[in-house]
């Protein structure tokens, strides 16, 4: 069995005998992406599992009792899944590793990995060591490296993930044949990770050939029906995208006749490096750190172009013009400097799904987000005086909130949004029949 | 055409509405359905269909929060309520421009014209029907003599309008102070008004024609004179008759455009649907009656003795809790036994129910009893003090100790849960050793449970037996009243019963306390002996639920309700003279309590005071934050760091000069930078403008454009700064975005907390009038004192013509004025420390953020500390002592690092130095440092104390979490003295 090593500060290390030995667990919040980062994490050695543990009450109730009940939501889950797997004795407690990101930014996000140590201590599991993925060069494991073919062939699942939860959003709602979509994900996610096994797929080569293909197979499912009503979501990244954190918000819209645009992860990253520099710009930094930054955004970027390109090729499929388009849209409203947690990003995500006509908008985040009051409600009534067509409504999920009470609020932008697609029928329609009937009065 | 049907399930009403072909009214009912939701629907909905539409088809839609249910059970068409709204002023009232809304628990804007825009109460805001309710019911009255008393009112308090909780810790104080019931009345709808501009207008202006609507607008005449008042409405306020139908209205005009079914069916379907599966449910308190009498017995054993009063001879000793709701008193023989015990709600008023009690105990009594001394305890403790000469007044905290050690005098661990409070302490080595209150945004206790079981038409005994016995119980979560309201809605949509949601709230009661007050997640981190009192305790399901909780069994002694007046008598026993000073039979006859109020104009503060006048001449004054109004003289001798900072810093004169003026709010960061910008401008020529010092009113002047209700409260201020710069016609608003603070090598980073860093982007997008002006909002990095002359000189030479030599003079200026502000406070943190060395003097460190010397931020903590005789710091007069240390957390935020870093050195110095941390209501932060500062400071065998401070000014909790502070170093002092004897 490995042995327990610790750094100066009295951190456990995750260490390079215990990579072999130890099982490392991951939390759940994008299912397709995380299901992709998970086999690119195996291929480089890492003997990952992906934590599917849904029993939201007990996740809630072990995030309740073992993290400071004001912190944020997201924190809670997050930790109160992986306690929760912990006690389910399905691991070996004394050969499980968990992995947690880190942002180091300004936000509550970053102290996570500190509130799911003090979790475990309470819990009595302080052997288990816990690994932090962060770029900002916080919290070094001797087994584990932020290599920079991970950081490329992650930055890869990522795009996978984007384009194929993109696609899915769009055909769902229509499908003839219930479950088409989800299927055909599924079944690109199983490819993709075979192929992750032997090292493939992970270069823009064959990345750019198979997104054509998922393009492809995604345009070939059999749909019908009208225009739903579309509405995006938008808001802080684990409300925005778990289903845990976000009472399902997804199921409930495409059951509510909707059809969901959800924002991509890849620009979340994007924005993240592009922090750096913009941080360069203003107040003056290190140049290494601005050279590292801009080769990885222009890769990155690079990569977000090939799906954009992809997907555009495919007159019937809606694409984002990608992060240097958000970046231009958000001028006038927000600045770049405001980089913690989603910082301007949500709000420029909110302004282009409105530019495409998405005027429909639900705003998550976790009751008392501190930068959410900033970037997402703070920035609504500006995005409202020069888009007054914008119907966005903001939920708060916390423990405490109930599902109707979402619901009912959510129900209302839908009514209006209904509303409107109905009003905006009957103008084209009157137009229709005037064009029509136009001839005979000639 | 057919007949149209509206049905408006409301979290507590139902409304209907029947339409005939020519849209003529044939039918409406409103009633409230006592959670029996489905079978109120099937009831009306049999009678129309019988009476009313005799068995034709008609078109039929449901609306409303608890409608869900109901459509989804009768397969009928549900609509959003407010978009019924919408729908009903298109035909009632189509030049409307504005529609306010008032519901059970729902409170409603809607924009018709210029932009149509729907907005609803977030999830925590409450002050809605059943906020109103809760109110009333504090009051002791309905909510139709609350607003027959409305009409008498003479002046309006400020009570905080955030929600329910909140409102309700700033009435209790001012009804045991003995404010007019009919003033607080007004305050009370004042405060509604004031929710529901502030917290649903969000920027946009109210005007134009406004249509009130909803069943509190319709039936209180006081709530509408307070909008149309407020709002300076005059004519174009509207109250359309019969407003409460107006959502079931919308909905039968929506039906319109349906096809018509047959009621038959529909009650068919609503028949034959399955009860929805609940979500989350838990198990049953008890399994069966045997189990149910084996713990009734069980918990008998923890009795008191009683004596009858009027066969007793001998001394006694008094002990009276003038509670928030209620009001305890107690006679007890010297050997413990009670001779008297009383316990009352005191419908806000404590002072007739204390003198009835001391008449009926005098004549019981018979002249046989010597009441050999008296203390008094609880909210009301002063003012029954002064009132009736009573000899002692005790913490609450203390109380509770005294009783619970005579009951087991190895208790280590009480929790007591009051009408309004949580309170729980730990003792070690005989001494209270860690206190935790509920925080004003859970104190959703018992009065909690109380109003709950009457807004379901029970009271609260009969209401705590249905819980007993119920098979599932629901599952309410572990937040404040206002989730727990939305919760239980939730639940009556499910279908749970009475039973079920009067035990889910017995649990839910117990978990907020554990999860939310305790932060417990293991018993063993509670204590071995466990004692639990407080009235809530007295419903068995709520005991129940605790020991089920906590997975063992705990001592809840029969007089459970009494203990603080039982522990007052036996503090008043320990230190009894010859004869009590509590008046006698005869003064009682002479007693005359009469209430007047007031405004202190002593200082800027301008208290509301609240002045009881009593027969012998004696006055008490309530509702002042320090002593000024009492005519007593400030304790000679100490420091007080807030007052030094905050007159320093608003001392920065302003120099004129060619650049012009320019405004600066002082808010957040300008605490801390204001030196830096200060110079920096005067340097550069420019007239630096401070905005005014905060009140409440200059905050409702911001209130308005305020986009999020759950930010801090410090951040909401700063929308009246700004606000009141712009009234001063400033032309130019300087308020930086700042991600990083200065850098003081005590971190691992220099963040500033993501509001204080950003909020000059929310005031810049809210704030419509600043696009007139030039508004100076970039980001700068005084971090990076290297390249701050190229980017400041980058950022101002886009407002103004400006030199980099200038902007290089300038800030030089600047970080050295900066860096001699920082040193004057840690010479004064020098000072003071000697001074507390030599003279043996106490230091309490407040340690928070530098904009917590706001006195409208920390509502005047520091006067209340001082009147203490202690000496007052601040965590940044401190720091520079201390080195960095490693943190268990992420320590990379400036202000953070100096919570920590005061910690440290309050930790490792003797018990003359204490450091009591203030954290902000909203602020996320604070639930990380506030774990670590109590890790830093226990782990050098000091006590935490934490004050969260809010909107809410009433200094009631924190006088009490102070007392006992001192309380426990006192008695500390005392054992130390003991073992070095």
């Amino acid at each position: 069995m490995a042995e327990l090593k610790y750094d100066k500060t009295g951190r456990l290390l995750f260490t390079k005998e215990m990579k072999r030995e130890y099982q490392i667990l991951m939390p759940q919040m994008l299912p397709i992406h995380f299901e992709l980062i998970k086999n690119v994490l195996r291929l480089h050695g890492y003997n990952v599992t992906l934590l599917k543990g849904t029993d939201s009450e007990s996740i809630r109730r072990q995030g309740l009792e073992n993290v400071h009940n004001d912190t944020c939501y997201p924190a809670l889950l997050v930790i109160g899944q992986m306690l929760d797997a912990l006690k389910s004795g399905k691991y070996d407690l004394n050969k499980t590793v968990l992995v947690i990101t880190q942002t180091g930014g300004g936000c509550r996000a970053s102290n996570y990995i500190h509130l799911l140590r003090k979790g475990l201590k309470r819990s009595g599991l302080e052997q288990i060591p816990v690994i932090s993925v962060n770029l900002s060069g916080l919290e070094k494991n001797p087994g584990f490296k932020m290599t920079l073919k991970l950081i490329r062939q992650l930055a890869m699942s990522a795009m996978y993930g984007d384009i194929l939860m993109l696609l899915q959003n769009q055909v769902r709602p229509y499908e003839i044949i219930d479950g088409d979509a989800a299927r055909l994900t599924d079944r690109w996610v199983e490819k993709l990770s075979d192929e992750f096994k032997s090292g493939g797929a992970l270069n823009q080569k064959a990345m750019r050939a198979h997104f054509k293909e998922i393009v492809k197979d995604f345009a070939a499912v059999p749909v019908r029906g009208e225009q739903k009503v579309r509405v995006g979501i938008v808001g802080e990244i684990y409300v925005k995208y778990a289903p845990l954190g976000n009472n399902n918000l997804e199921e409930f819209l495409l059951s509510e006749q909707a059809e969901v645009v959800v924002p991509g992860l890849m620009d979340f990253i994007i924005f993240k490096i592009d922090n750096r520099i913009e941080d360069y710009k203003l107040y003056g930094g290190k140049r290494p750190v601005r050279f590292f930054a801009r080769k990885l955004m222009s890769y990155v970027l690079h990569c977000q172009q090939i799906m954009i390109d992809a997907v555009r090729a495919e007159p019937k499929f809606y694409c984002p013009k990608g992060y240097l388009h958000l970046k231009e849209l958000v001028k006038g409203y927000v600045g770049y400097g405001a980089k913690m947690g989603e910082g301007w990003l949500l709000t420029a995500e909110m302004l282009e799904l409105i530019a495409d006509g998405v005027n429909n908008i639900v705003c998550t985040q976790p009751f008392g987000c501190l930068p959410n009051h900033v970037v997402g409600k703070g920035m609504i009534r500006g995005i409202k005086t020069k888009h007054p067509d914008a119907n966005i409504v903001a939920i708060d999920y916390d423990p405490g909130a109930t599902k109707v009470n979402q619901e009912n609020r959510i129900k209302l932008m839908l009514a209006v949004a209904k509303a409107k697609a109905a009003e905006e029928k009957e103008a084209v329609k009157t137009v229709e029949k005037r064009n029509a009937e136009a001839p005979e009065t000639v | 055409m057919a007949y149209r049907i509206g049905l408006d399930i409301g979290s507590t009403t139902i409304k209907c509405v029947v339409l005939d072909e020519s849209g003529t009214v044939l039918y409406q009912s409103y009633e409230r359905h006592l959670a029996k939701v489905t079978e109120k629907a099937v009831g009306l909905l049999k009678l129309i269909d019988e009476e009313i539409i005799k068995g034709v088809p008609a078109k039929i839609v449901i609306t409303g929060s608890a409608g869900l249910g109901v459509s989804q059970s009768s397969g009928v068409e549900f609509v959003q309520e407010v978009y019924a709204t919408q729908v009903c002023m298109k035909e009632r009232i189509p030049d409307a421009d504005v529609v306010i809304e008032l519901g059970g628990e729902d409170a409603k804007i809607l924009f018709l014209t210029g932009g149509t825009e729907v907005r609803m109460n977030g999830s925590c805001a409450g002050g809605t029907g059943a906020f109103i309710d809760q109110m009333a019911t504090l009051l002791g009255v309905t909510s139709e003599e609350l607003d027959t008393l409305s009409e008498d009112a003479e002046k309006i308090y400020t009570i905080a309008s955030r929600c329910g909780v909140f409102a309700k810790s700033d009435i209790q104080p001012l009804l045991n102070q003995g404010a007019r019931k009919s003033d607080i009345a007004s305050s009370i709808f004042q405060c509604v008004v004031n929710q529901t501009i502030g917290g649903l207008s969000q920027g946009r202006e109210i005007e134009g024609k406004v249509v009130f609507l909803g069943g509190p607008l319709t039936f209180l005449k006081g709530l509408r004179k307070r909008f149309v008042e407020t709002l300076n409405l005059g004519e174009n306020a509207v109250f359309p008759e019969n407003a409460q139908y107006y959502i079931a209205l919308g909905a039968a005009y929506y039906a319109g455009t349906l096809q018509p079914v047959l009621l038959q069916d529909v009650l068919e379907k609503i028949k034959n649907a399955k009860p929805a599966k609940r979500d989350s449910s838990v198990a049953p308190l008890f399994a069966s009656e045997e189990e149910y009498r084996g713990f009734c017995e069980r918990h008998g054993k923890a009795g008191v003795r009683y004596l009858p009063l009027a066969d007793y001879a001998g001394d006694a000793y008094l002990g009276i809790d003038a509670g928030s709701t209620t009001t305890k008193i107690v006679l007890v023989s010297p050997e413990g036994d009670i001779l008297y015990q009383s316990y009352t709600s005191n419908s806000g008023n404590p002072v007739p129910l204390v003198k009835a009690a001391l008449e009926e105990i005098y004549s019981q009594s018979g002249g046989r009893v010597l009441v050999r001394a008296a203390a008094s305890t609880g909210y009301g403790e002063e003012l029954i003090k002064n009132a009736f000469h009573i000899d002692f007044g005790v913490v609450e905290t203390i109380a509770h100790f005294t009783a619970a050690q005579y009951f087991n005098p190895d208790v280590d661990f009480i929790i007591d849960i009051g009408g309004q409070d949580i309170k729980c302490f730990k003792i070690r080595g005989g001494a209270i050793d860690s206190i935790m209150l509920n925080e004003a945004c859970s104190s959703g206790c018992g009065s909690f449970i109380e109003t709950f079981a009457h807004a379901l038409g029970f009271k609260a005994e009969k209401f705590a037996k249905f819980g007993l016995f119920a098979e599932h119980p629901v599952d309410l979560g572990s937040r404040c009243t206002v989730f727990m309201n939305s919760s239980v809605k939730q639940a009556q949509k499910d279908g749970a019963t009475v039973g079920d949601i009067a035990a889910g709230l017995a649990v839910s009661v117990v978990k907020n306390a554990l999860y939310k007050v305790i932060r417990a997640n293991s018993t063993k981190e509670l204590g071995e002996h466990i004692v639990v009192q407080g009235g809530t305790f007295l419903n068995d399901a709520v005991l129940r639920a605790f020991e089920r909780e906590v997975g063992t069994e705990v001592v809840r002694p029969s007089i459970a309700g009494l203990m603080g007046a039982y522990g007052a008598a036996l503090y008043a026993k320990a230190r009894a003279g010859e004869r009590s000073t509590v008046l006698t039979l005869e003064e009682l006859q002479n007693f005359t309590h009469t209430v007047s109020v007031t405004t202190c104009n002593g200082c800027t503060n301008h208290c509301k005071l609240t002045i009881n006048r009593f027969a012998d001449g004696g006055r008490y004054i309530s509702g002042n934050k320090c002593e000024k109004p009492l005519g007593v003289k400030q304790e000679e001798g100490g420091y007080n760091a807030f007052r030094y900072k905050y007159d320093y810093l608003h001392s920065l004169r302003a120099v004129s000069g060619p650049r012009g003026k320019i405004g600066i709010p002082m808010g957040l960061n300008m605490y801390e930078n204001l030196p830096f910008w200060h110079a920096f401008f005067t340097e550069l020529g420019f007239e630096v403008v401070l905005s005014p010092h905060s009140d409440r009113a200059l905050y409702e002047k911001g209130q308005h454009t305020i986009p999020s209700d759950t930010v801090c409260y410090p951040a909401k201020l700063l929308h009246g700064h700004v606000e009141a710069l712009l009234d001063q016609g400033i032309q130019t608003i300087f308020y930086p975005c700042m991600s990083y603070n200065f850098d003081e090598g005590l971190s691992d980073n220099n963040y500033n907390c993501p509001v204080v860093a950003y909020y000059p982007e929310v005031i810049g997008a809210n704030i419509r009038r600043l696009s007139e002006i030039t508004f100076i909002k970039d980001y700068l990095g005084l971090h990076r004192r290297h390249d701050f002359t190229k980017k400041a000189h980058a950022v101002f030479s886009q407002y103004f013509s400006v030199s980099k030599e200038e902007i290089r003079k300038a800030s030089k200026k600047a970080y050295d004025a900066y860096e001699a502000y920082r040193q004057m406070l840690y010479a004064y943190g020098r000072t003071v420390l000697k001074d507390a060395k030599q003279n043996d003097k106490m230091v309490l460190v407040l340690a928070g953020r530098p904009y917590h010397i706001d006195p409208e931020i920390n509502h005047g903590i520091d006067l209340l500390a001082r009147s203490f005789g202690v000496s007052i710091l601040t965590e940044d007069c401190l720091t520079v002592r201390s080195s960095k240390r490693k943190a268990g957390v992420l320590n990379q935020w400036t202000y953070h690092a100096r919570l920590y870093a005061a910690a440290h050195y309050v930790g490792s110095h003797d018990d003359r130095i204490q450091l009591v941390q203030l954290v902000s209501f909203g602020c996320g932060l604070d639930a990380i440092t506030g774990d670590e500062v109590r890790e830093i400071l226990e782990s050098y065998g000091k006590i935490y104390t934490q004050i969260k401070i809010d909107e809410v000014t009433n200094l009631g909790a924190v006088k009490i979490r102070l007392r006992s502070l001192f309380a426990y170093l006192d008695a500390n002092k005392l054992a130390k003295e003991k073992k070095t004897r």
